[in-house]
């Protein structure tokens, strides 16, 4: 059973999909979505079967292959994963199928959706691909390949202001990533100085003695591309352009698995590569994490555009995230790591229901809307469960984790805690507010119409009192429709696991806890 | 009594087909009839170049020295030839194609009638074609061949000579905007004889100085008393020339204006072939004859690099045509190949003469690959290479815009293209030799010039197509065979260019 190659099934089953579903002839989008969700629930399935396949107390990378790609630059198609890793396939596996169910009746006007679907089965072949490479060259090439199915997402796909939107992605990611490639190739040459033969493989290049100079040089390579993909707060103004103009599923795979790239990449390969110039880097990170919990929350009270909003809140998450891993203990990397999987279906969730909305007014203004919760209960009531999940209320998912990364950051780092737990309470107020304005008081916004046509026109002709009264004073309620069955399908498994996970996160806190020992050991002497 | 020169002619094969296909053309040319040239022409063209492609490969593994001296057969200059004779080979077929434009040919009928004259707007409507073309071309490559091979200065000379003069014909004979191709060819002529004056004067300066042109002898002199100021003088100038060709900063201005106005077919062949001949050229140049005295070349090279990928890649956001765009992309990737001729390492053993042998067989792929796909997409005046014009391409054809995208992505240097595969082979080279600020700077500056690759991509896919757009014409079977053998290359060698590199490997050996 373990012999069976998931990993790469699951990057070439989806790569080969997206090839299939861009070959299909123009008019076949119905099949095109059957196809891509068909495929999409395969690739989940073979990332449960992965998850039973790994043993949690064995070796730190499972279901290994390794095949010779580029001798020359002693590349290798090596693949594998350890807990870390594994969540993340866990996530992909849950966050395309709903992604792909959000936007079944998207369409954009003079574009085909095939289109969309292939790119979204060849950004999930790709995201795999990034989280199981245990080879640095092809982690690279995943990592940056990654950004072309987003860019057409985001290009072919989004708001007004997409073309804009896809090119700032593009090169503020490509920027960070060739910086990073510097640092890839400088890490081989270090290794064909100290191993005789240059490699790539990172169980190998875990074992160098770097001297301290170049190990800061080479962190900084890694951490740029990294904080730039997190984002952290300097590096950060793509992501509200990104995930506002992004159609929303592809916003939801940005900050929910495409961001994720970056705080995983911390973990994996700054911790363990650099652990010298990672000790010494720590202090000014925390700064950053803490300062962009704290910044972006402000900047998310502000927002008058839902979408711009939400990706606001991501980046003041992803300060949490960033704060967890350079807190060095191991409680605080794991919360930190179950964060990342949290904030994924919560921010998913959130994404998925303000599309919903969305989709029904036309606009992406918060004043736009209002008392929405009369009619619609139940998109108001998923809408509120994802903004407490997102605030991190006990019993969602969200609180577990960022209650394990502050009580984990403490003893090491009471200052940068203390600050940081303000941002929760900035968190109630960004989300509540948004959920008051656009779910409760008087109907109000886009959704108003002047209702006359639905009073029903016979008892008011019986009635002549009340005829006259909507005569002088038009009745006007809001037009909105409840989630449909499709609708409901695609966020229950996201309410579900949100809910799950926040009673129950043990097993993804077993898959988690030895992958995050082993980092923190890599690091050495992590619990001070 | 005159001992003649050693010649082994197996060795000197692939010259000799191009050579000769070149010669049996101009006879063509004399004495068959109007109308049955262009075919022949054509087929005669093919069969010097693909011969020679197929001779080199056969070839492969021989090291020597020949001619007297002073030809070099080896392992990079076979690798050099190939790529040449096969990237000639493609551009011919570009050159071939008749079903684009409704005059049958992207070529002026007859170049000596003045542009606008009664005559020659007879002539644009006219069925007749033009056929010395393809003899001119077959000598061009014949030239870049050589140029690679030569092991000796003079022959080098001989052989800039012969690829550029029929270079500044073809780049003047566009069938269409006839005053811009002249007015390239008259600025190609101008600046080109100037490098080749720089060319000969360094020449000179090194005999002075060593008393050989031989490489070898060179090396020898260089050694034993390297601080000799003539013989750095020299060298300068030679490089000078030879970075003339190769249009590296400070020394491009030229290829904006030729590019633009060259006939397509015309600047894909030089952009692609006229690039790996120079480069060739260079490399053999720096690492036989001043291979073991580095520091004569090296921060002169180092500094040029830097220069020429800043200017490639900064002008290169301004521009609003895209022959002009890819031209200064191609300033850019020379500034790339050089950090590749950096990574000669201590003593030669760096990768970089196969890590820059790799780049220049990508880049020619893709570069002629991506012009192929501009011979296409035209108006009623010829090509529409105005960026504007490509607005909303993607809704119109998607099949182009999609090749192009592909061509465009390989420039960028976007992993799983052949682009990425040869810029990190070179940047490897080197970071290995320590010129990890200059890769810095080729991976700050590939970013800048990514910026206007994607926004052609932007462009094609994400705008309103224009109400008056151009037509995407359908190509015939010659620039389909291009399209399709430069596509697929360029993505093959991006996801396995393992047997490649391994050969680029195994071929990087100078003699001489």
């Amino acid at each position: 059973m373990s012999d069976f190659p998931f990993l790469l099934v699951m990057i070439a089953l989806p790569a080969v999909g997206a090839a299939v579903v861009a070959a299909l002839p123009k008019g076949r989008d119905e099949l095109a979505k059957q196809l891509a969700l068909g495929l999409s629930l395969v690739v989940l399935v073979l990332a449960v079967l992965t998850t039973v396949a790994f043993d949690t107390g064995g070796d730190r990378f499972q279901l290994t292959t390794s095949v010779a790609w580029i001798p020359d630059f002693g590349v290798n198609l090596a693949l594998g994963v350890d807990g870390i890793a594994l969540v993340m396939l866990l996530l992909i596996g849950v966050l395309v199928p709903v992604v792909i169910g959000a936007s079944w009746r998207d369409e954009v006007p003079g574009r085909s959706m095939k289109a969309y679907f292939a790119w979204l089965l060849l950004l999930e072949a790709m995201m795999v691909g990034v989280f199981a490479s245990t080879d640095v060259f092809l982690f690279y090439v995943f990592f940056e390949a990654m950004l072309v199915p987003m860019y057409f997402i985001i290009g072919s796909f989004g708001g007004p202001r997409r073309q804009y939107a896809a090119v700032k992605f593009f090169l503020y990611s490509l920027v960070g990533g060739l910086i990073m490639l510097a640092a890839v190739i400088g890490l081989y040459v270090v290794s064909a100085s100290q191993l005789g033969e240059g490699t790539f493989a990172f169980d190998a290049l875990r074992q160098l003695e770097i001297t301290p100079g170049v190990q800061k040089l080479l962190f900084l390579g890694f951490f740029i591309a990294f904080a730039i993909k997190a984002p952290l707060v300097p590096f950060h103004t793509w992501l509200p352009d990104s995930g506002s103009e992004a159609p929303i599923g592809g916003a939801v795979l940005l900050v929910g698995v495409l961001d994720k790239v970056g705080t995983f990449g911390f973990l994996r390969y700054c911790l363990p590569l650099f652990p010298d110039a990672s000790r010494f880097f720590a202090p000014w990170v925390l700064v950053l994490a803490v300062a962009g919990i704290l910044y972006a929350a402000l900047l998310a009270m502000g927002q008058s555009d839902m979408k711009r909003l939400v990706s606001y809140t991501s980046i003041s998450h992803f300060g949490f995230i960033a704060l967890g891993i350079f807190a060095f203990t191991t409680e605080a990397a794991t919360g930190a790591v179950l964060y990342m999987v949290n904030h994924g279906i919560a921010t998913g969730l959130l994404f998925v229901v303000v599309g919903m909305l969305i989709a029904r007014g036309g606009s992406r203004q918060i004043r736009d809307y209002g008392g929405v919760a009369a009619k619609a209960p139940v998109l108001a009531g998923v809408f509120l469960l994802a903004g407490l999940a997102s605030l991190a209320l006990p019993g969602t998912n969200s609180f577990v984790s960022e209650f394990l990364v502050l009580i984990g950051s403490f003893p090491s780092q009471p200052v940068f805690t203390i600050i940081a737990t303000t941002g929760m309470i900035l968190a109630a107020l960004y989300i509540l507010l948004m959920y008051q304005r656009t779910m409760q008081g008087p109907p109000s916004g886009v959704l108003l119409v002047e209702d006359d046509e639905d009073v029903d026109p016979v008892p008011a002709a019986a009635d002549g009192g009340t005829a006259t009264a909507t005569l002088t004073a038009p009745r006007r309620t809001l037009r909105v429709l409840d989630l449909d069955r499709r609708e409901l399908a695609v966020v229950a498994p996201l309410v579900a696991l949100i809910i799950v996970l926040g009673v129950y996160p043990q097993p993804l806190l077993n898959l988690i806890e030895p992958a995050v020992s082993a980092t923190m050991s890599d690091l050495g002497g992590s619990q001070r | 009594m005159i001992q003649a020169p050693d010649l082994s002619l197996a060795a000197l094969a692939p010259l000799l087909f191009v050579f000769g296909a070149a010669c049996v053309g101009v006879l063509v040319e004399a004495f068959l009839p109007r109308d049955s040239r262009h075919p022949v022409q054509v087929a005669l063209a093919l069969v010097g170049t693909l011969g020679a492609l197929v001779s080199t490969l056969l070839l492969a593994g021989t090291r020597e020295v020949t001619a007297g001296g002073a030809l070099a057969v080896d392992g990079a200059g076979l690798f050099l030839q190939a790529t040449i004779a096969g990237l000639g080979a493609l551009a011919i077929l570009l050159f071939a194609e008749r079903s684009l434009d409704p005059a049958r040919s992207s070529f002026v009928t007859s170049a000596a009638v003045p542009a606008g004259s009664p005559r020659d707007r007879e002539l644009l409507t006219s069925e007749r074609v033009q056929t010395e073309v393809y003899p001119l071309a077959s000598f061009a490559i014949g030239g870049m061949m050589l140029f690679t091979a030569a092991n000796d200065l003079l022959i080098m000379f001989v052989a800039l000579e012969v690829l550029s003069l029929p270079l500044y014909l073809i780049s003047g004979m566009a069938r269409r905007r006839r005053l811009l191709s002249q007015e390239a060819a008259v600025k190609y002529f101008l600046l080109g004889a100037f490098a080749s004056a720089f060319f000969l004067y360094g020449l000179a300066l090194v005999y002075g100085a060593t008393g050989s042109v031989r490489l070898s002898d060179i090396r020898a002199a260089a050694v034993s008393d390297g601080g000799d100021v003539l013989l750095v003088l020299g060298l300068a100038l030679l490089v000078v020339g030879l970075l003339f060709k190769a249009s590296v900063a400070p020394f491009h201005t030229w290829t904006p204006d030729v590019y633009q106005g060259a006939p397509t077919p015309v600047t894909a062949f030089m952009a692609a072939c006229t690039k790996v001949a120079a480069f060739g050229a260079i490399l053999r140049l720096l690492y036989v004859a001043f291979g073991t005295s580095e520091w004569t070349w090296r921060p002169l090279i180092y500094g040029v690099a830097i220069v020429s990928m800043i200017v490639g890649a900064v002008l290169g956001l301004t521009q609003t045509d895209l022959k002009r765009m890819l031209a200064y992309s191609s300033i850019a990737h020379a500034g790339f190949l050089l950090t590749g001729v950096i990574g000669l390492g201590g003593g030669g053993g760096g990768s970089g003469l196969a890590a820059t042998m790799f780049y220049l067989l990508t880049y020619g792929l893709t570069t002629l690959g991506a012009f192929a796909v501009l011979t296409l997409v035209r108006d009623g005046d010829g090509e529409a290479s105005h960026l504007s014009q490509w607005a909303g391409l993607a809704s119109r054809s998607p099949l182009t815009a999609a090749v192009m995208t592909l061509f465009l992505l390989a420039l960028a240097g976007i992993p799983l293209t052949a682009g990425f595969t040869g810029k990190f082979a070179v940047f490897r080279a080197a970071i290995e030799s320590g010129a990890w600020p200059l890769a810095l700077v080729a991976l700050l500056a590939s970013a800048v010039a990514a910026f206007f690759y994607l926004r052609v991509i932007v462009l094609m896919y994400f705008s309103p197509p224009a109400a008056d757009g151009p037509t995407v014409g359908v190509p015939g079977l010659p620039t389909t065979i291009v399209l399709a053998i430069t596509a697929t290359a360029t993505l093959a060698l991006g996801i396995v260019p393992g047997p490649v590199l391994d050969l680029a490997q195994r071929a990087a050996i100078f003699v001489g």
